[in-house]
């Protein structure tokens, strides 16, 4: 797999740390329990598009997003986490 | 037809003609099923099994999307053990251990169970240590462990690279009853077992809803094959699980991962038993057939592709070459990889669901093969009696809300870790 990385371009996913499903949001502080179990542990682990996060260990050191196909393997996208800037 | 000796040399005698299919290819039957086990892979077939033979239900269906076995039932690498440390896990893993190790006789079918050892090998003070305090939980549990010095392990497994720089062989922790079985064998044993029992296996059904009442109640299951009624619901769908209660609405605290395997060329008898590598991730054994069969890391990103990159390869090739270089010589003949269901602290989940009338068999990450007699015996308990049986009381799905894990690496929720 190769990931395209913002800031270095597409590069081997072996460069790369995955941390997984980017979708789940932490809480605000102050949250409930229940809010911070969903947050921990309960998945969507969807069979088609995900959007992760990935770490780029041995590049630039910077956390992206990566749009990926979990049947495939396909990588459609490489972003910043976060507000567009 | 039971099968000996003499049935045997009966076909035999008459040219091997009189043998039948081992098991019945069923309809949906219209009145429906007392329990419906979604899943003909191992665990689900026996599930099957257990519920007919321990508690007398024979209207049970096993619904299956494409041929029993087909799933990790036929990508997994055969190893059976009882070597867990943790009190949630040690009892049930050795009742499995227990089970296999009559299961041949139970089923009147030859799974090929080999109790040829299973050896963990340290490369450290430290990692003995961590090695012996395992052992020992083992022992307390009523397995068996033996912690294995240099010259033991050399007597065992000669060819290993002791002098390693880096990782130099200091002993091992060996479990002479581990071994191996015949993957494919556990499924048509239990296959068959089940439908001499009255069993229905439906193959090419593919679950694609659930039937619910008013009150919301599971009430059956609709597939391809039309709508099927049953009392309840059993999953046991393995790397599938999300995506079958997605059907229902439902989140589990669980994602799938592949793990590859590999198989070289056949090579005459020269690995004894399993030997694992204490200091990166690889572990052999070797088939009747005489291929190498070895695996090490799951890739580490979400997946349901079931082949997987070749980092992996390498690293495990890498893992393979350090710990017994002899092995270089020998050919990849194949590789797959299967979609392992990793749940958030790496145990299993044996039980019922927020909804009505489902139960839930998942979470077995890249382990359930050895689970499989356990885990179909522990499911079939639940599904008939509502409670779970005494050696499957932690792998509670609401673990993961009570803090009552069961996390037997420690490394916390995060699944391409375990």
């Amino acid at each position: 797999m190769r990931i395209p990385c913002p800031f270095c371009g597409s590069r081997d996913s072996r460069e790369f740390v995955h941390r997984g499903d980017a979708g789940p949001a932490r809480p605000a502080d102050g949250a409930d329990a229940e809010a911070m179990f969903d947050y921990v542990y309960q998945r969507a682990n969807p069979a088609g598009l995900i959007r992760e996060h990935w770490y780029h260990a041995q590049g630039c050191r910077n956390w992206i997003v990566v749009e990926r196909d979990t049947r495939s393997h396909a990588v459609s996208g490489g972003a910043w986490p976060g507000p567009a800037r | 037809m039971r099968y000996s000796i003499f049935s045997l040399a009966r076909q035999a005698l008459h040219r091997h003609r009189g043998w039948g299919p081992a098991w019945r290819d069923a309809e949906p039957a219209e009145a429906g099923y007392d329990v419906v086990i979604v899943g003909g892979g191992g665990h689900g077939l026996a599930t099957a099994y257990y519920l007919a033979r321990v508690h007398g239900l024979t209207r049970v269906a096993v619904i299956e999307k494409g041929w029993i076995g087909g799933g990790n039932a036929g990508r997994n690498t055969t190893i059976i053990r009882s070597n867990y440390g943790l009190p949630g896990n040690e009892p049930f893993y050795e009742f499995s251990m227990k089970l296999w190790e009559g299961l041949e006789r139970e089923l009147n079918y030859n799974a090929m169970v080999s109790q040829r050892g299973v050896l963990n090998l340290y490369h450290s003070d430290p990692q003995r240590d961590a090695y012996a305090r395992r052992g020992n939980a083992m022992r307390l549990h009523g397995a068996d462990a033996e912690l294995l010095d240099r010259d033991g392990v050399r007597a065992m497994v000669p060819f290993l690279d002791f002098e390693n720089a880096r990782f130099p062989v200091q002993g091992g922790l060996l479990q002479r009853r581990g071994g191996t079985a015949r993957h494919d064998a556990v499924v048509w044993g239990y296959a068959r077992a089940a439908s001499a029992l009255g069993v229905d296996i439906i193959q090419n059904c593919e679950l694609t809803g659930f039937l619910t009442d008013a009150s919301g109640a599971v009430t059956g299951v609709e597939t391809t094959r039309g709508p099927i009624r049953a009392g309840k619901v059993g999953l046991a769908v393995a790397g599938n699980s999300s995506r079958a209660v997605a059907l229902a609405g439902l989140t589990l605290p669980i994602e799938s991962h592949v793990l590859q395997a590999f198989v070289s060329e056949g090579l005459k008898p020269v690995i004894p038993g399993v030997v694992t590598f204490g200091a990166g991730h690889f572990y052999i054994s070797q088939s009747d057939k005489g291929g190498l069969v070895f695996g090490g890391d799951i890739d580490g990103y979400n997946s349901y592709a079931q082949r997987g990159n070749l980092p992996v390869v390498e690293d495990v090739c890498e893992g393979g070459m350090a710990v017994m270089p002899m092995i270089g010589r020998a050919r990849i003949l194949r590789s797959w990889g299967g979609i392992a269901d990793m749940s958030m602290d790496g145990s299993p989940i044996i039980d019922a669901s927020p909804l009505p009338g489902l139960w839930l068999n998942a979470g077995w990450c890249y382990g359930g093969f050895k689970a499989t007699p356990a885990s179909g015996y522990c499911f079939a308990h639940l599904l008939a009696t509502e409670t779970p049986h005494e050696t499957a009381t932690a792998f509670r799905l609401d673990r993961f809300r009570t803090g009552r894990l069961i996390d037997e690496k420690g490394v916390g929720a995060q699944p391409n870790l375990h």
